[in-house]
């Protein structure tokens, strides 16, 4: 029966390890986004959380993307989570459970998670219908740079200045004088 | 170690690239440590070293390794146990998964990425999150201490050495590091093409700056503030023993071989020798022999960078935390930009 199954669905043109892959990599990211928010200890929350970013990267990879993929790894874990476990030891980083990590809103996120799954949800199904996306082959570098320095370039332009805009934020937070 | 005659099934490819993975990783560390921080610093402070174990005592490493293997594994009462067992781990499986990129000859690569440079910066950045994990799951003011200088100073220096790379990026076109050593093996010096063109000639500031930031990266003196056993008792380690230490060692010693190949890689010349001496037009033209010498030129060249990285251990004082961390921002960074401005004008210009 599974041997059936799997020759109709490779007659489809649907790589059947690609979609195997992706289901086991987003369970643990599932898991490990519900530990983020349910664990009792910060410093357990920021490795989850790096466990969520290494799985987007892994799903980027199997998007075919790779470039945005190891540009994850460097940005968000060797960076943000970096920083954010830099910050997070320097203030407060009790080993063991800690008391008042959740505050008094945190049932209203729920139905908020709600909306934006549903969102995204319908945004993919009213893109891609019934369709199977061709099998990716990993995206040459060179066409992405071509896009941003080409037909993308106002857009790449504007985005720096929303980093210019938090660089000088954060010079005017931190200066005291 | 492929497009041999042979005919070799998926999963005996992928079990070649794992036993070819770990002996790339534990061979550089195993020579450098009795070479350089046997040997090397013995020589350097009038003493012999270790000369039982063995003919001049080359069988030292061994002893070493089974002295850890068999000492306890202690975690501190008040620690973190799964995490601070974790971190070892972490840091090690940073170094293994960074040599995945490096080539080693024409077919000898255990993967062809296209963003190979790009790669190799973001997982040796992996290795910081275990390093900080050590210090704060010791439970322990020392070990905390020691991670967050480490954490400091290894985002300051990750910066620099991320732009050093760009400029050799910009010159070779190409991001893949087989494409590098290719660029640079089959390119011209005013049209004498007989020792290629490593890019250590016209990104040698690029060059100096990947060094001083890959010492800082390691820790290795004078950069050792993290580990400073003086004042730290080692910092992010003081509580490690057995073989957790040991992982923590290999770890630091691997990471500098790894280094030093994606050194040779990028600045001189690879795996290869100038396609010209034997009128080779591409990498499709390099025999099958050069995956055999390649391996032994890329181990030279890495001997000779981890020579220099030892050398500057053995010989400088340890920076004080403010100067390591101006030196970083308001020198390495200023400088590494202004090389990618001129090797990009200069680029477009010629």
């Amino acid at each position: 029966m599974t041997v059936t199954v799997a020759a109709v669905l490779a007659a489809d043109g649907i790589n059947i390890a690609k979609n195997v892959g992706f289901g086991i990599i987003a369970f643990g990211m599932v898991f490990a986004a519900l530990c983020v928010v349910s664990t009792r200890n910060i410093v357990h929350a920021a490795l989850w959380l790096v466990v969520v970013l290494g799985g987007v990267a892994a799903q980027y990879i199997l998007a075919g993307a790779e470039f945005v993929a190891v540009s994850q790894v460097l940005v968000y874990i060797g960076a943000v989570m970096v920083l954010f476990l830099f910050g997070i030891m320097l203030t407060r980083a009790k080993i063991g459970s800690d008391e008042g990590m959740f505050n008094d809103g945190w049932a209203l996120g729920i139905p908020v998670a709600a909306l934006l799954f549903g969102l995204l949800g319908w945004v993919i199904i009213d893109y891609a219908g019934d369709d199977v996306i061709a099998n990716q082959t990993p995206t040459p570098t060179v066409m992405l740079s071509d896009a941003y320095l080409g037909p993308f370039l106002i857009p790449f332009l504007a985005l720096t200045f929303v980093l210019l805009a938090a660089a000088i934020g954060a010079i005017v937070i931190a200066r005291k004088d | 170690m492929l497009g041999l005659a042979i005919e070799i099934p998926y999963w005996g490819q992928s079990l070649l690239r794992v036993l070819g993975g770990i002996v790339a990783v534990l061979l550089p560390a195993g020579t450098i440590v009795y070479l350089f921080l046997f040997k090397m610093m013995s020589f350097m402070q009038s003493r012999l070293g270790p000369m039982e174990a063995g003919p001049y005592g080359s069988m030292q490493l061994f002893a070493e390794v089974g002295k850890w293997l068999q000492k306890e594994d202690i975690a501190p009462e008040a620690a973190d146990v799964r995490i601070f067992k974790m971190a070892p781990i972490i840091v090690l499986v940073s170094t293994f998964l960074l040599v995945a990129v490096v080539p080693f000859g024409p077919d000898a690569y255990f993967t062809n990425f296209e963003v190979g440079v790009f790669y190799a910066l973001a997982v040796g950045s992996v290795s910081v999150i275990g390093i900080l994990i050590a210090g704060w799951a010791s439970a322990n003011k020392y070990s905390l201490l020691g991670g967050l200088r480490a954490a400091g100073q290894l985002i300051a220096y990750e910066l620099p050495m991320v732009l050093a790379v760009v400029g050799v990026v910009i010159q070779a076109g190409t991001m893949n590091l087989q494409g590098i050593v290719v660029a640079q093996n089959t390119g011209e010096i005013f049209g004498f093409a007989g020792i290629g063109f490593p890019f250590v000639i016209t990104q040698f500031v690029g060059f100096i700056i990947f060094m001083i930031a890959v010492q800082a990266e390691l820790t290795q003196a004078p950069f050792d503030m993290p580990i400073a056993e003086s004042e730290l008792v080692s910092g992010y380690m003081t509580e490690y023993s057995g073989f957790r230490f040991l992982m923590f060692f290999i770890g630091e010693f691997a990471t500098a071989g790894v280094f030093a190949f994606i050194a040779s890689v990028l600045f001189l010349g690879g795996w290869g020798i100038p396609f010209a001496w034997f009128g080779w037009e591409g990498l499709a033209d390099v025999p099958n022999w050069m995956n055999v010498a390649g391996p032994l030129i890329m181990f030279a060249k890495m001997l000779l960078l981890t020579f220099i990285i030892m050398w500057v251990r053995f010989s400088y004082p340890r920076f004080r935390e403010d100067q390591l961390q101006t030196f970083a921002w308001k020198i390495l960074i200023p400088v590494s930009l202004l090389n990618i401005a001129v090797t990009a004008i200069i680029k477009v210009a010629v």
